[in-house]
């Protein structure tokens, strides 16, 4: 049951005007704070009295305040999304901490996430990722009836697994090379689990993949960090599918490597 | 100018007019779409199914949302699920049972003819999401399985766990995302639209503020689809996003666009109570969980004891007691008084005594927990993170909350507004769930409005008129700049000592207190003279950091806020001219004599629509008479 207790905590913010600029780390106090408020709501309590001060509040991109929009992208002492397992930031509440605690908060970092603003960052990376071939080919209209398409249980489950991603981009602010591998074989392994991905499967790993490099995101050397910190438990044996699929799409397709200039902003 | 309402709703019998509609709307030829123009406000899934289906015919489209991206639109944050009339359990439902549902679960305030192709549509949006790969719950011979929801007897509702929304919502983003890959979309997220244009009386265009640089972007078009989501915010607290707002539908109710029904406001009664001052949002637990759990609290006033120790005979299952057909499954309006009858007899629990049981206990019993979490795994993952409790072995504690807004801009039966080329989709506009939604029809709603109706109706009217050349060079577009730079100068230079949240605090505990869960006279006279206060003493006192030219969150925030302080005051003035309890609104005047929503059709079987009269004028009311020739309306009744 929900305790009364006040305690103060400091909270290391990193403020950055804008992408060009240097950024550094201010400190804010946080008191009278109580363990059932969510560490968002003590980033508002900061951001309120910054406000009556006429000062610029400090600048963070939430939405759904409940772990499924993807939309916020924090390291909270070090760690993508802070220390919770299988929770995001906003979902982290300061009973985690104690009184007298100091909270490190910077923004997601990886090559491919340039900083806007203080704690936001520029992830539309991910959207051209998706843009290059995480759908399904069908107009709509032109499906058949959903039952004529038999899928078993275990294949929709484990499919559902995978397509339980957020788009954050945790795995990829946490992993040593920045890189985006967990993202995309998520989208992959859901695709590839179920019969109505099958038929572009090649095509989806190869285009992908290759928009992957473009974005500037690393590669993968197993380091397991992404699985460890993504919010949705996204098991890495869905790199291993995205790395058979890639293979696959290699070696046994007559699919090309497709060209996917001119990709939309 | 007065308002004009003629719903189109084609004559004929209630089952051939959307076939009959849709044969007579004229077509444009497949070389001559690429030359309309269509912006596409919102990326939800109103927005994300028609902007896709719209380039897949061909048109040129834009979209726009206030999130980074696309996918991150409140609809990703739906659970429990999305209703439709397959019949796949064989129990008994069809298009007229799903149709019958909707209109007496809205308790008679909705347009027959727009409910009954909801429901002649839900068929398809399931055949469409299963194509796209949307990863819906099965059995084990392979085919979909189905829970049940609040208002209805059969089994409709399709279910991705409790995460039915984000599901449904990739499918359609990656129907977006294709087309945005091909070059037929032109993406523009972090976008918020500030201004509509109307040229020649008709919307030409739009102008939005570009969130990360402050500056203010016109774009032309030949049609307008406003789907900008639900007004829940205005009470501050409510299960909806951050972004949610009413800024877009405000400014084109501004513009000329009717207002229907804005006192149509949804308090769900399972989300988590509040648990001090500071809280920023309320969070739900999904309708689908009442399949399983039992709502309960003691039998005795002010039983302090642990749920575990209170003995069966000593609780009170009351939606089972009082409603014994439906159980624990009456729709969302009843089951929200009857909490809150609960609470005001002082029977509540928790240490705030503002919540009741849900109860999970027989079902992990008589199911084990592992087929419980399967069902609904992330639901209580999500209750854990946030209360520190484990509903896998104590009760939930959920108390009602402000959820969903059924009112919104007026539409005729081609989803458009009153201002010509300006359509209406998803929870942004009035049209099907009357005074009460039921659960998973929302979702339902907006898919297919997006991906069946809005491609018939926008080609109907870009063949049915002519278009003189409007770009983004016309002095309208000037002065509609020049109108929002206006806003945002004005907010810059109060300088005063109030933060926008503060005063959104205050107008949300107003409009809970005097508009909430029950209203009367009094209350709202109340409030309808408070709120002109507070917007005075708001556009006194503000402070607003920064400046526009900036990414500046506190003045994203202000700018919502200024929308709010207006708008409920509209929300309001029509629950006081609606002197009778439908659905969602309780005038506790109006009550049968076991407490239930008493209507009264002889005076109020219509919807409200609400014209905007200038700056400081009341505004004019109109009404859209509702005829009911299928369903016979009768005094609801789930007992
Ligand atoms: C927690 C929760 C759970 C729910 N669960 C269910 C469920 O299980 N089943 C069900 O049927 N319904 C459910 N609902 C209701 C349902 O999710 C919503 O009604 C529906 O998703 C709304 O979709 P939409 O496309 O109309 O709008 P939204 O999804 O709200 O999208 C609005 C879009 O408009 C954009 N926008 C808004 N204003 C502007 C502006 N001024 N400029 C630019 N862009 C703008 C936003 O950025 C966003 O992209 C739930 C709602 C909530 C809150
Ligand atoms: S704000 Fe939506 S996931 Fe954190």
């Amino acid at each position: 049951m929900s305790q009364e207790t006040t305690m103060d905590v400091t909270l290391r913010v990193w403020r950055q005007k804008g992408p060009d600029q240097p950024g550094r780390f201010e400190t804010y106090a946080a008191k009278g704070v109580t363990p059932d408020m969510s560490f968002f709501e003590a980033l508002d309590m900061v951001n309120e009295e910054l406000v009556v001060k006429g000062e610029e509040p400090i600048a963070f991109d939430h939405d759904c305040r409940e772990g499924i929009c993807g939309t916020c992208a924090l390291t909270i002492n070090g760690q993508p999304h802070g220390p919770d397992r299988g929770a995001t930031g906003c979902q982290l509440h300061l009973r985690a901490y104690k009184h007298g605690d100091t909270i490190t908060v910077e923004p997601f970092r990886a090559r491919a996430f340039p900083v806007i603003k203080d704690l936001c960052v520029d992830r539309s990376a991910l959207d051209r990722i998706m843009a290059a071939g995480g759908f399904i080919s069908v107009n709509t209209g032109s499906a058949p009836e959903a039952n004529s398409i038999p899928v078993p249980k275990a294949k929709a489950e484990a499919a559902m697994d995978s397509a339980a991603c957020i788009g954050c981009g945790a795995c990829a602010a946490s992993c040593p090379n920045a890189s985006a591998m967990l993202f995309v074989s998520a989208k992959i392994s859901q695709f590839a689990l179920l019969p109505q991905g099958r038929a572009e499967r090649e095509r989806r790993a190869l285009a992908m993949q290759k928009q992957m490099d473009r974005e500037g995101f690393g590669n993968c050397s197993n380091e397991a960090e992404c699985e460890a910190t993504c919010p949705k438990d996204i098991k890495i044996a869905n790199i291993a599918r995205l790395n058979r699929e890639f293979l696959r799409a290699v070696f046994c397709s007559n699919e090309k490597h497709p060209e996917t200039d001119g990709q939309e902003e | 100018m007065t308002m004009k309402l003629d719903a189109r709703i084609p004559d004929g019998p209630v089952e051939k007019k959307w076939d009959k509609h849709r044969f007579e709307l004229k077509l444009v030829n497949p070389a001559n779409k690429r030359k309309y123009d269509v912006l596409v406000v919102g990326t939800g899934l109103a927005g994300a199914s028609a902007a896709a289906s719209l380039a897949e015919l061909g048109y040129n489209v834009k979209v726009f949302c206030i999130q980074d991206s696309p996918r991150r639109a409140h609809s990703i944050a739906a659970q429990g699920g999305i209703n439709a009339a397959k019949n796949y359990p064989n129990d008994g439902d069809s298009v007229r049972r799903l149709f019958y549902d909707t209109v007496k679960g809205g308790d008679y305030r909705a347009r027959e003819a727009n409910v009954y192709r909801l429901a002649q549509v839900s068929n398809s949006i399931i055949d469409q999401c299963v194509a796209q790969g949307v990863p819906f719950a099965r059995d084990h011979g392979g085919t979909l399985d189905n829970r049940s929801f609040g208002g209805a007897q059969v089994s409709r509702t399709f279910f991705a766990r409790g995460q039915t929304g984000q599901q449904l919502l990739l499918g359609a983003y990656g129907a977006l995302m294709r087309q945005a890959g091909k070059g037929a979309v032109k993406l523009l997220p972090r976008r918020e639209m500030v201004e509509l244009v109307v040229v020649d009386g008709v919307a030409r265009g739009i102008v939005v503020r570009n969130l990360i640089t402050g500056k203010l972007e016109s774009h032309a078009g030949h049609a307008v689809l406003l789907c900008t989501g639900g007004y829940g915010n205005t009470f501050y607290l409510s299960t909806n996003a951050n972004s949610c707002n009413v800024g877009a539908a405000w400014l084109a109710y501004k513009k000329g666009a009717g207002f229907a029904n804005p006192c149509f406001t949804q308090i769900h009664p399972t989300c988590i109570p509040q648990s001090g001052e500071h809280q920023a949002k309320l969070t739900l637990m999904s309708e689908s969980l009442r399949n399983d759990g039992r709502v309960w609290v003691p039998k005795n006033k002010g039983d302090r004891r642990a749920p575990g120790d209170i003995p069966e005979a000593e609780r009170d299952y009351y939606l089972e007691r009082k409603y014994p057909s439906f159980g624990n499954l009456v729709p969302r309006d009843v089951a929200s008084r009857a909490a809150k009858q609960m609470i005001d007899e002082g029977r509540g629990v928790g240490r705030t005594g503002l919540a009741v049981y849900l109860d999970f206990a027989d079902a992990i019993k008589r199911q084990g927990q592992a087929k419980i979490a399967e069902k609904y795994g992330n639901l209580f993952d999500m209750y854990h993170h946030l209360t520190a409790e484990n509903p896998y072995q104590v009760p939930m504690r959920i108390y009602p909350a402000v959820h969903y807004a059924m009112g919104g801009l007026w539409v005729d039966y081609n989803l458009m507004t009153t201002i010509p080329g300006l359509f209406c989709l998803g929870e942004a506009n009035f049209s099907d769930h009357g005074a009460n939604r039921l659960g998973a029809s929302a979702l339902m709603q907006g898919l297919a409005d997006g991906y069946f109706i809005i491609p018939y109706t926008v080609g109907g009217w870009f063949a049915g008129n002519k278009f003189p050349k409007v770009d983004e060079s016309h002095p309208a577009f000037r002065a509609a700049e020049a109108s929002a730079a206006g806003r945002v100068k004005r907010l810059l230079e109060v300088r005063g000592k109030r933060t926008p949240v503060s005063f959104h605090k205050e107008l949300g505990r107003l409009l809970w207190n005097n508009c909430g869960m029950a209203r009367n006279e009094k209350g709202l006279r109340e409030a309808l003279e408070r709120i002109p206060a507070i917007r005075e003493e708001f556009w006194k006192d503000v402070m607003v950091p920064g400046s526009g030219a900036d990414f500046n969150q506190a003045l994203e925030r202000a700018l919502r806020v200024a929308d709010y302080l207006e708008f409920s005051e509209l929300l309001v003035r029509d629950a006081l001219e609606r002197r009778e309890s439908c659905g969602g609104h309780f005038r506790e005047e109006s009550q049968t004599p076991d407490n239930e929503a008493k209507r009264d059709d002889a005076n109020f079987s219509h919807a409200t629509v609400w014209e905007y009269a200038g700056e400081g004028k009341p505004p004019i009311q109109h009404r859209e008479p509702l005829e009911f020739k299928d369903v016979v309306p009768s005094q609801r009744s789930y007992a």
